[in-house]
């Protein structure tokens, strides 16, 4: 009787859990929104999984905040749709979404003291004076601020006010959290912390949905389950952090996330079976993942500059001929520049035996599974 | 190092005190002085001799008590319509965006602009014994008389106060919401904090400064307003500004004038100072 009772209790529990999970998803349905008539979403068509920490990157007018905001309610679509959880919300407005947003500047109340501005949502939403206590504690425990919930926010630190307005989103226990460049007003040793923080959060609440807006891709790369990329209002890449980090799609995925070495070769011959393909870049001859380009293509090679050695290392490695152009040392790591042909290229290393003069021919080694091909032109 | 370089320089005497003296002496001549002999013909009877006995008669007297208490009542009731109204007004024109909404808040500053009688005249033309509305209520129903007399009581000298000073309180209030951070308000709402509650919750908190500093102004203002409750000249409704004007005037009683000037003045230094305190203290 017991176990049935207590087997009763748990498929419950997992089809709430089942349930939240589902409640939680978000979908870009074509989604295009303009100002004025002039279009700065053009039609984004995403979908975020349940617990997913998407970041959404790009340049300045890129359309990643106007995506964002699109989800909260803040911006109507042109056309297209949003649905959280399965549901249409597109025509909802934003207090009946069941969200919440972290915003750069924090936007906390300044009138009101921190343990009244994380109960905000929870007296907006109706809860009970009993929960409202409950969650309030709850959150300011999460973010580590219990200490301080008779403070003014002018009585915090910038990183302080960050956390207050992070227990703030997470009291209302949203489907969706919504974090617009959090930490972009914050100080680097903060921010690098604040990113740590963040991380623990998410894995101490998994079914949390994350929509991160971020313009500092070493955030996204930290955080992100999968990354897109915006540019001109558009989808320029998205994939999973790895993936789009190691093979991007296109040059300019490649140069915004992340340092990327692009140099120009010619395919040459056809795609072996495990997947590589030779090319010739100059001289020299490599061995690269191929990306289906015909022979005689042109294509750029593109390798991250900490993946290029000064010596071969186990196994094949790929070898480039240049000539040594600048050291710049940077405490922890030495960058080197060099150049391949007409290509000026850089290998980021933290160890480095003897180096040769400056203008002295330099030998860079790289696996061939470290580089990728991508297409000359930029990208959308 | 030469002989110069160690050698003290003389003494120079500062005249850089004697440039508060040009303000000093205008303020002087301009106010002090006049105050002064106020205060004189207040307190020194016509024998030349100190007379408190007559200052107090005539702050025990009837007409000045009816006269303080209608000072009172009408500027605290025209200073809260023209919070509510002035509130009401910069809440629309801040933040429910609509075309043509500056032309609107400047049609409304102009009102800064226009004497306090004009207004009154074009509320005798609309809501006067012969007015539009008496007017057309008489036409319409058939009437023998206007049935409209509101603007010659206390009502009429409040809704044109509270017609002529509402600009004071939606100038300030419209510069404060402008400041409101725009990301709070988006915050909250996706909170789940409905409209109403981000205006009394997130916006009129951030306000609060400017609406007690231009709360204060119209207080002030109200307190000493003369043209409108002679140019309305309702029954019975007679004000400190409007009994001084009165005394000195219609009586030639100087000394009850300047009597009741003092304590005028008095109430208008101390809201005064009450509205440079909240101003201050709120950061206004």
């Amino acid at each position: 009787m017991t176990s049935a009772v207590l087997g009763a209790e748990a498929a419950s529990a997992r089809i709430a859990a089942q349930q939240l999970a589902a409640d939680s998803t978000v979908k870009f349905d074509a989604v295009t929104v303009a100002y004025r008539g002039a279009i700065v979403l053009k039609p984004l068509t995403l979908d975020v999984a349940a617990g997913e920490i998407l970041a959404m990157i790009g340049p300045s007018g890129s359309g990643k905040t106007t995506a964002l905001r699109a989800v909260a309610g803040f911006v109507r679509p042109a056309s297209g749709r949003i649905h959280i959880g399965g549901a249409d919300v597109t025509d909802l407005p934003p207090y009946e979404r069941g969200l919440a947003m972290v915003v750069q500047n924090y936007a906390l109340f300044p009138h009101m003291r921190v343990a009244d501005n994380v109960a905000f949502g929870l007296k907006a939403r109706g809860a009970a004076k009993a929960l409202i206590e409950e969650r309030v504690d709850d959150a300011l425990r999460i973010v580590g601020m219990q200490k301080f919930l008779k403070r003014y926010p002018r009585e915090l630190s910038g990183g302080q006010q960050q956390r207050v307005a992070i227990a703030r989103a997470l009291a209302v226990r949203p489907r969706v959290l919504l974090l617009d460049e959090p930490l972009s007003a914050l100080d680097a040793q903060i921010r690098r912390s604040m990113v740590e923080e963040i991380a623990r959060l998410h894995a101490d609440l998994p079914g949390l949905t994350i929509l991160y807006v971020t313009h500092d891709q070493s955030e996204a790369l930290t955080l992100a389950d999968r990354i897109a990329i915006l540019k001109d209002g558009a989808l320029s890449a998205i994939g999973r952090t790895s993936d789009l980090y190691r093979r991007p799609p296109n040059r300019f995925a490649a140069e915004f996330l992340g340092r990327a070495n692009l140099l120009p070769v010619i395919v040459e011959g056809n795609t072996r079976k495990d997947g590589m393909v030779a090319v010739r870049a100059g001289d020299d001859r490599l061995v690269v993942a191929c990306d289906g380009a015909p022979s005689g293509a042109r294509r750029l090679l593109c390798v991250r500059p900490q993946h290029l050695t000064l010596a071969a290392e186990h196994g094949y490695s790929n070898r480039i001929g240049g000539h040594l152009r600048e050291v710049l040392w940077q405490g922890e790591l030495t960058h080197l520049i060099a150049e391949v042909g007409d290509t000026v290229m850089r290998i980021v290393a933290t160890r480095l035996p003897s180096l040769p003069e400056r203008g002295a021919p330099l030998d860079l080694f790289f696996a061939p599974a470290d580089a990728s091909l991508i297409p000359e032109e930029a990208g959308v | 190092m030469s002989d110069l370089a160690v050698r003290a320089a003389p003494a120079r005497p500062n005249f850089n005190g004697l440039w508060v003296a040009p303000p000093l002496i205008a303020l002087g001549l301009t106010f002090l002085y006049p105050l002064f002999l106020i205060a004189r013909a207040a307190l020194v009877g016509d024998a030349g001799e100190i007379d408190v006995g007559g200052f107090l008669s005539v702050l025990h007297s009837r007409a000045f008590l009816n006269a303080l208490i209608n000072t009172g009542l009408i500027a605290l009731a025209a200073t809260a319509g023209c919070l509510a109204l002035g509130v009401t007004l910069a809440l629309i024109l801040a933040f429910v965006p609509f075309p043509g909404s500056t032309f609107v808040a400047r049609l409304i500053d102009t009102f800064i602009a226009l004497p306090t009688f004009l207004v009154t005249l074009a509320f005798t033309f609309l809501y006067g014994s012969a007015g539009m509305l008496n007017g057309a209520l008489t036409q319409s129903f058939s009437l023998s008389e206007p049935p409209v007399h509101f603007l010659y009581s206390a009502w009429g000298v409040i809704l044109a106060e509270v017609t002529v000073y509402t600009p004071f309180v939606l100038r300030p209030l419209l510069a404060a919401f402008s400041l409101v951070d725009q990301s709070q308000i988006e915050v909250a709402g996706l909170l789940g904090a409905k409209p109403w509650r981000i205006v009394r919750n997130v916006i009129l908190p951030a306000a609060l400064p400017a609406a007690i500093a231009g709360g204060s102004l119209c207080l002030l203002l109200t307190v000493n307003e003369f043209g409108i409750v002679l140019f309305i000249g309702a029954k019975g409704v007679i004000t400190l500004p409007l009994l001084i004007y009165d005394k000195a005037i219609q009586e030639s009683d100087y000394q009850a004038a300047c009597a009741i000037a003092m304590v005028n003045i008095a109430l208008s230094l101390g809201l005064f100072s009450l509205y440079r305190f909240a101003a201050r203290r709120l950061g206004g």
